[in-house]
């Protein structure tokens, strides 16, 4: 009878520790601490942004694609030194944590979110839904993600798109 | 009566001599915005509707918009392309719900009125009543009440469709200059690797004029200065079609020298940053030249681009007089290999609402609109590279092209 219980906490045990990355992960965003952004995905980890109409057409152009990371770091760079765009925040919200498979060390989940975006002069909008569709694995006791792709509900973005989701 | 015969024009005129002065009104004004609609998106001008790769076969469609009006495009029986205004005859509701999809006859789910793929009624729900009782009279002519159908031409893989009877050929409308560039990027069969779009909250015709501005480009996109990898005096210039309405900036890769960057006051901060990953820069050569970047708008709301190895159609489309959507679609070849697949996908980084070297033209229109709607009357002022409309060498320093998009719009307008 103690295997129950024993499976049941691994797994709770799994929700949470993904839970918190997830929460990490929204926050270092939300609070502007973009160049630990990275480090939220292994070495050669990957990143997307692309739409449901494009993931269910099977067509592959992503908004933004970063793939080990120079790319990530490219990305902050820009954003920081080199684009344009008006002072804008981030608060995300994420749910309905979905476990699809854990086998060989690589976790397999899917959760849902929502992101209102706040401008300088206080324009409020949700800005994007969708859902995060994530390869996770555990690097020296810590999760990081091998693979994030961001699959936005609608293919409109307003205006632009510069901080990662 | 003078304004009714013009076709109820607001009280406009435009109030220089030239069209390097332009007045915010343009921007603003629920008057010449829907005067727009019919004088310019239903005038005689081609409208970029959709790929004909994107309605492969018979009884593919796909809905659009030409201006504010929705469109139907179809490929029939008979393997040719018809576009009609997607509004039953009836009472106006869409025929076509759905983005895209295949049919055999184009039916309107409201009260089942059927029309074939060119557009003709073929069929009434209840035409003879139900019992004898209700139903159409004999004065009713299925022939009189089909779908308005826009002429259409496909050009090299463009659908393109017009209201107009006196729109000339695409090829001359376009004229041999602007003909070869199209040539120049679409050499192939072309395939669609995905969608995305883009709101801006600004007129249509601020982002018009911002595709046809190459004075910005280094100026207001700093990625490329700030992380060093191209020069804004790499060889290039604009070429503009004899009517001013069509244009194309390109920039060709030359010997990079800094001598002439150098003095300028840009914004940006030279070789201070370098890409970690070049990746998303390697250009592929595949077109059989250098030109790293090829723009080239077609009047009223196309552009067609190349940006090293990232290809794309922008088509714009109104939203009312403050807002616009820009819909991008990525193409390649379709006999690209999954590597250049891929390689596209990488550069295509660069463009989009998160473009590092575009995102910020979603965000300039918007800020001109905002300034622009508290004074009407007030003027831009585009001086660079004199008042002509002329083609420029060398340069991309001039707002030549922009003058010329004036000189459409006023055409079409009749201002």
């Amino acid at each position: 009878m103690a295997s129950i219980p024993s499976q049941l906490d691994d797994e709770v045990s799994l929700r949470l520790r993904i839970d918190a990355l997830n929460a990490n992960y929204v926050h270092t965003i939300d609070d502007d601490r973009l160049e630990n952004w990275p480090n939220f995905f292994t070495a050669d980890g990957e990143y997307s942004i692309s739409t449901r109409e494009n993931h269910e057409m099977g067509l592959p152009i992503c908004l933004v694609q970063c793939k080990g990371t120079g790319m990530f770091r490219d990305r902050i760079t820009a954003l920081r030194q080199a684009n344009i765009y008006e002072p804008h925040t981030y608060c995300h919200s994420v749910s309905a944590l979905h476990i699809a498979s854990s086998s060989e060390g690589v976790i397999a989940t899917k959760s849902n979110f929502t992101l209102v975006r706040t401008m300088s002069e206080g324009e409020m909008m949700l800005f994007a839904a969708g859902r995060y569709v994530d390869k996770i694995v555990d690097y020296n006791g810590e999760l990081k993600f091998a693979e994030r792709r961001v699959i936005l509900e609608s293919r409109r973005i307003d205006t632009l798109l510069v901080i990662p989701i | 009566m003078d304004t009714i015969d013009r076709g109820n024009y607001p009280d406009f005129v435009w109030p220089y001599e030239d069209t390097s002065r332009v007045p915010f009104q343009v921007y603003t004004d629920e008057e010449l915005y829907r005067v727009e609609q019919k004088k310019v998106f239903q005038g005689n001008v081609w409208n970029f509707l959709c790929l004909e790769c994107e309605i492969p076969g018979p009884g593919d469609y796909k809905t659009t918009y030409a201006g504010d009006t929705p469109i139907i495009v179809v490929r029939d029986e008979a393997d040719d392309i018809n576009a009609m205004v997607n509004r039953c005859a009836h009472k106006g509701s869409l025929v076509c719900y759905k983005p895209r999809g295949n049919v055999k006859e184009l039916a309107c789910v409201y009260h089942n009125w059927v029309y074939d793929l060119r557009g003709n009624l073929t069929a009434v729900a209840f035409r003879r009543g139900v019992g004898g009782k209700g139903g159409l009279t004999d004065e009713f002519k299925n022939s009189e009440h089909g779908l308005q159908r826009l002429r259409v031409e496909v050009f090299r893989g463009l659908v393109f469709g017009t209201f107009s009877e006196k729109t000339e050929p695409v090829a001359d409308y376009l004229g041999d200059e602007l003909v070869s560039a199209v040539d120049r990027v679409l050499i192939k069969p072309l395939k669609v690797l995905g969608y995305y779009s883009q709101i801006f909250k600004n007129n249509w015709k601020l982002y018009v004029e911002n595709n046809k501005d190459s004075y910005h480009a280094s100026l207001l996109h700093v990625f490329h200065n700030t992380f060093g990898v191209v020069r804004p005096n790499m060889g290039g210039g604009i070429k503009i079609s004899d009517s001013g309405w069509h244009h194309l900036s390109y920039t060709e890769r030359t010997d990079i020298s800094d001598d002439e960057i150098g003095k300028e006051n840009v914004r940006s901060k030279q070789d201070a940053y370098s890409l970690e990953d070049p990746t998303l820069m390697e250009h592929k050569l595949e077109l059989g030249d250098n030109v790293t970047n090829n723009i080239q708008t077609i009047f009223p709301t196309l552009v067609i681009q190349q940006i090293l190895n990232c290809l794309a159609v922008r088509q714009l489309i109104p939203k009312g007089v403050n807002e616009s959507e820009l819909i991008w679609t990525i193409l390649g070849f379709e006999d690209d290999d999954e590597e250049m697949i891929q390689h596209r996908v990488a550069t295509n980084n660069l463009v989009g609402p998160a473009g590092f070297i575009s995102m910020e033209d979603g965000a300039v229109g918007a800020w001109v609109q905002r300034a622009a709607k508290s004074d009407r009357e007030a003027l831009t002022v585009m001086p660079m590279g004199g008042r002509a409309i002329e083609p420029s060498q060398g340069s991309r320093v001039t707002e030549a092209a922009v003058r010329g998009f004036w000189k459409g719009w006023r055409e079409c307008m009749e201002i």
